[in-house]
């Protein structure tokens, strides 16, 4: 590659000045997208650190992405296994202390396993894995993932799951709605069955969002869906981050 | 050694549409009469020593924090003799 569109590109450091914010990118066994995350994470302008699975050491990193995959094969539920691994000890005790953590796809169902978030995750209803470029809307731009963007912003990301079905009782799903905690639901169709359209949810504090489809893959121009509406996630955390 | 057994099936609340296809499926084969079906699943522990109240308890636990995910399923817990 010789011509670079943006020094945003660059995949050793970012824009000057913020190259030092970290963000942590955990790996479990069948992790599929923590490249793409990381990668997402560069051109966001932040530095990517690598997290072990089996490793407590979260690096002393200010954030942290659970990303996509199959983690531990889905075995027995996904996220089940994962959310007991020496990494989420730690991660689990941090994230209740405010640490921003962000679940994508099999990480949101990480957190649900780690009740971290509210409710949980079942297959899709139509009982097939999906993959398609999915409209969603972000109902909460108040969060530290979700600052970058506009509350009842429209955007464009890539949605691809088996168990992308998000699940809770009635009483969870009308104490997230009345408090502003559902933070992105899905337009156009509902692809798994989600109730209330839920396409993603944040904690109380705002600082843990969880959802299914994959912003990481929608960074870049000619790339994904070939748009760039997932990188307000990164921009978000990192202006956070700086911000603090 | 005993078996205890642990069965784990999604709340009764919870669409199960893996039973659904299952249900759908009988009238083709043959099978009239089944309403409704819903599919869960069964785990075997070999329990090493005796199975006492504390044996079952620590069972319970590992089922309600592991096995079963309390939000969406219900487990019971059984020893098979």
């Amino acid at each position: 590659m010789t011509a670079r569109p943006s020094p945003t590109s660059t995949l050793d450091g970012g824009p000057a000045g913020r190259g030092n914010t970290r963000i942590g990118v955990v790996t479990f066994p069948g992790s599929l997208d923590d490249r793409d995350t990381q990668r997402a994470i560069r051109r966001a302008g932040a530095e990517p650190v690598a997290l072990w699975h089996r490793d407590k050491d979260l690096k002393q990193v200010d954030a942290v992405v659970l990303p996509g995959g199959f983690s531990y094969g889905d075995y027995l539920r996904a996220g089940a296994i994962s959310r007991f691994s020496p990494v989420m000890e730690t991660l689990i005790d941090q994230a209740r202390a405010g640490l921003p953590v962000l679940g994508i796809c099999n990480g949101f169902q990480v957190l649900t396993e780690a009740h971290l978030l509210p409710g949980a995750m079942l297959g899709n209803n139509h009982l097939h894995f999906i993959c398609r470029e999915q409209k969603l809307r972000v109902e909460n731009a108040e969060t530290a993932w979700t600052a970058d963007y506009t509350a009842g912003q429209e955007i464009h990301i890539p949605l691809k799951n088996m168990d992308g079905r998000y699940v809770a009782d009635e009483r969870t799903l009308d104490m997230l709605e009345a408090e502003g905690r559902v933070a992105f639901r899905y337009l156009g169709m509902n692809p798994n069955g989600s109730l209330r359209d839920i396409a993603g949810i944040t904690n109380e504090a705002g600082n843990v969002v969880g959802l299914m489809p994959h912003p990481e893959h929608a960074v870049e121009p000619g790339i994904g869906t070939g748009g760039t509406d997932g990188l307000g996630f990164f921009t978000s955390i990192l202006k956070k981050l700086v911000n603090l | 050694m005993a078996r205890v057994v642990v069965d784990v099936m999604l709340k009764p609340e919870i669409l199960d549409p893996q039973g659904q296809a299952v249900q759908r499926a009988l009238p083709r084969l043959g099978f009239d009469g089944i309403s409704d079906v819903r599919q869960g699943k069964r785990f075997e522990l070999e329990i090493d020593g005796p199975v006492d109240d504390a044996a079952l308890d620590r069972v319970r636990k590992l089922a309600e924090t592991f096995l079963a995910n309390t939000v969406i399923e219900d487990f019971t817990v059984k020893v098979e003799s």
